[in-house]
């Protein structure tokens, strides 16, 4: 049975997975506020959504998410233009460039200030303001990556396992005040972000995880792997024994 | 980044860029003149030869800045960045009734890619080139100048840039024409032709009939047989129930091997059997769109068949007068170099003019052979064929080419010094350099 998300604010709104969720859900006739670092950014996200979706009604913003101090004053600010809030979607983030977060530890500080502790922070005040509603949906943009940490990306994995440590609490937290909290788990997919990384055949579509995150917060799901195979390969990557894992080449 | 990657489609010649940039946001273009050499707009890669890269220098990808700006169903276009691929917009036009106003062969190329080369496709003598159906776009050049190209203004950098084979400038963004349609199927006709001179009677009453015509043609046939073909026509048509001829969706198998499949014999064994397919003399049938324009793109990666060495693609056109005698002498010499070609298309072309200064349709008739690439003995065929082409007053592809020399390039292509006077200072590319030496 699905919840009725016509107020909708997403983070991170002008990624390439933002802007296809953002697609389903203007299609639903949501109201959809988008902030990202550069508001031309989101203008430009709007603009291709207004093409598609004919008469969708999109508001734009910027915010460096690293500015903790304007949080709270821009999530006010969304409420009162929407007239409302009913989900909001933390989808920002960056992938480091692993020989730089191993060399540099302030390159480390910077990667879980962006990636773990602006998201928990915007969640919070998210939070916050759907417990005294009691009803809204908060949905965060986690990784495959945060389910075990690898040689090849532990920066971003243990970011994203905060996150999703995180998320898991808030969820129990909110759970009797009717506020749902999903945690979303992509696996690969082929955007801007990966576009130095060498593809095969495990890529997703922008396309494809922007309608699975859609499905799954419209259907309140608590944790959604994207797509559903990686639920059962992370299963098996949780279960290598670590002695034999940390000799493993990926 | 694996600038291995940054190949034209035919894989010869093997000429790398030392850096590549990528584009995402049309708002936030690097500073052009503080980039490397020369620079060169990269799109997916499908021209043949050299045209799309830049030894030495530094190409701009641009299939990320691929939203789509504003669709106007009532006036029937549209308007993209340049990054957006013929693919996407069909995904956005088909289920609302719509389709492109001028296609080429593939889908998998971007919209400043298909201006750049002035693409044409199957009803040239409908609709003439993309460029004939572009409206206007937005130009940035090198020294920071932001303009705004149509017929209007700055019409002659409009002229320039279309055909221009990304030497004028990047262009961010484009307004074109598209077509509404009665469906995504086309109603088909197929005739068996047994020699030149049918296709010749054939084409003349077929070209009022369809909007869309092409033929493909035996080049392994030889004597009385040569230019044996299937001649294939269609037009846009109502249905009221889906068929099942509709190969869509989903990803295509991809190539797997880069092995070379295709030499004298399996061209030979392909063509005896893909002309015996049909065995009456024309066949009516419904097809989706995809199979009637994108034959090819059903294999990804196609292109690996021809092996490591990769392959040329010759397109000619001779103008109408000479047709007949050039076109045959033309493929008497391809069957008796025995070098081999899967796929020969001709089509003509109509009288419908293209506003760009290099553009390479003229009224007449135009043929894509393919050649293994084995060395000289493919150079040297090849410039056999020039001399017929260039005796019969004709010209060549540039977005197929890997070989003319620049005299010709300056023959074919007239208005190049005026072209000249458009070209930025810091865009350059390996064709370029090699026909302007």
């Amino acid at each position: 049975m699905a919840i009725e998300m016509k107020k909708v604010l997403i983070f991170g709104g002008a990624s390439a997975i933002a802007h296809q969720t953002a697609i389903n859900f203007a299609k639903d006739g949501a109201e959809l506020f988008l902030i990202d670092l550069k508001v031309t950014r989101v203008n430009d996200v709007a603009d291709d959504i207004r093409t598609r979706v004919p008469n969708s009604i999109i508001h734009t913003t910027e915010l460096n998410a690293l500015n903790f101090e304007l949080h709270q004053q821009t999530i006010d600010e969304v409420v009162k233009t929407l007239g409302g809030l009913d989900a909001i979607l933390i989808a920002h983030g960056t992938l480091p460039k692993q020989e730089d977060v191993e060399k540099d530890t302030n390159a480390i500080i910077q990667e879980f200030n962006i990636n773990a502790l602006s998201g928990m922070s915007l969640a919070t005040i998210a939070a916050n303001y759907f417990e005294q509603k009691a009803s809204g949906s908060i949905a965060i943009i986690s990784s495959v990556a945060g389910d075990r940490g690898r040689k090849s990306n532990y920066v971003y994995g243990s970011a994203k396992a905060a996150l999703s440590a995180f998320s898991s609490g808030l969820r129990g937290r909110l759970s009797a005040k009717g506020v749902n909290v999903l945690t979303i788990k992509p696996g690969f997919v082929d955007t801007p972000m990966t576009a130095d990384l060498p593809k095969n055949p495990l890529y997703s579509s922008p396309q494809q995880i922007g309608k699975g995150i859609f499905d799954a917060m419209k259907n309140g799901k608590n944790v959604v792997y994207l797509p559903g195979f990686w639920r059962l390969t992370m299963m098996v990557v949780k279960a290598v024994p670590e002695g034999i894992f940390k000799k493993l080449n990926f | 980044m694996n600038l291995e990657n940054y190949e034209s489609f035919g894989r010869y010649p093997k000429l790398l860029a030392t850096d590549v940039i990528k584009l995402q946001w049309r708002n936030e273009l690097p500073k052009f003149d503080s980039i490397g050499n020369s620079i060169l707009p990269y799109g997916c890669g499908k021209s043949y030869g050299d045209v799309c890269l830049n030894e030495g220098g530094v190409l701009i990808d641009t299939r990320a800045m691929n939203k789509l700006i504003s669709f106007d169903p009532e006036n029937e276009t549209l308007c993209c960045e340049s990054g957006v691929t013929l693919a996407a917009l069909l995904d956005f036009l088909e289920p609302r009734g719509f389709f492109l106003a001028v296609t080429p062969g593939t889908k998998h190329i971007t919209v400043g890619g298909a201006i750049a080369n002035d693409v044409h496709g199957k009803n040239h003598h409908r609709k003439g080139t993309f460029g004939t159906q572009v409206i206007r776009f937005e130009l940035v050049r090198s020294n920071g100048e932001v303009l705004i190209c149509s017929r209007e203004e700055n019409s002659e950098m409009f002229a320039a840039t279309i055909g221009g084979l990304g030497l004028t400038g990047l262009i961010t963004w484009a307004e074109f024409n598209v077509t509404k349609v009665p469906s995504p199927y086309i109603k088909m006709d197929s005739i068996k032709f047994d020699n030149l001179e049918e296709f010749f009677q054939i084409n003349s009453e077929a070209d009022k009939r369809f909007d869309y015509t092409v033929s493909w043609i035996d080049c392994a046939a030889t004597g009385s047989r040569i230019g044996r073909g299937i001649y294939t026509g269609g037009n846009f048509t109502e249905v009221d129930t889906k068929i099942s001829n509709h190969k869509d969706s989903g990803s295509p198998p991809n190539f797997p091997f880069e092995f070379p499949f295709i030499n004298n014999a399996t061209v030979n064994l392909f063509n005896k059997v893909y002309f015996n397919k049909q065995i009456n003399k024309s066949e009516t049938s419904i097809t989706h769109y995809n199979p009637f324009f994108y034959p090819l793109d059903a294999v990804d990666g196609w292109n690996k068949a021809y092996g490591k060495n990769g392959f040329l693609q010759y397109q000619f056109l001779v103008p109408f007068g000479l047709e007949y005698d050039t076109v045959h002498k033309i493929l008497m010499k391809v069957s008796e170099s025995g070098l081999s070609s899967f796929l020969t298309v001709m089509k003509t072309f109509g009288d419908v003019a293209s506003p760009g200064m290099l553009s390479f349709p003229r009224p007449g008739v135009n043929l894509a052979i393919d050649f293994r690439y084995n060395g000289k003995k493919t150079l040297d065929t090849l410039d056999l064929l020039d001399e017929i082409v260039r005796a019969s007053g004709g010209s060549i592809y540039p977005a197929k080419d890997a070989h003319m020399s620049g005299e010709d390039f300056r023959r074919f292509y007239p208005l190049w010094q005026e072209f000249k006077k458009y070209k930025d200072p810091k865009f350059s590319s390996s064709f370029w350099r090699r026909v302007t030496k």
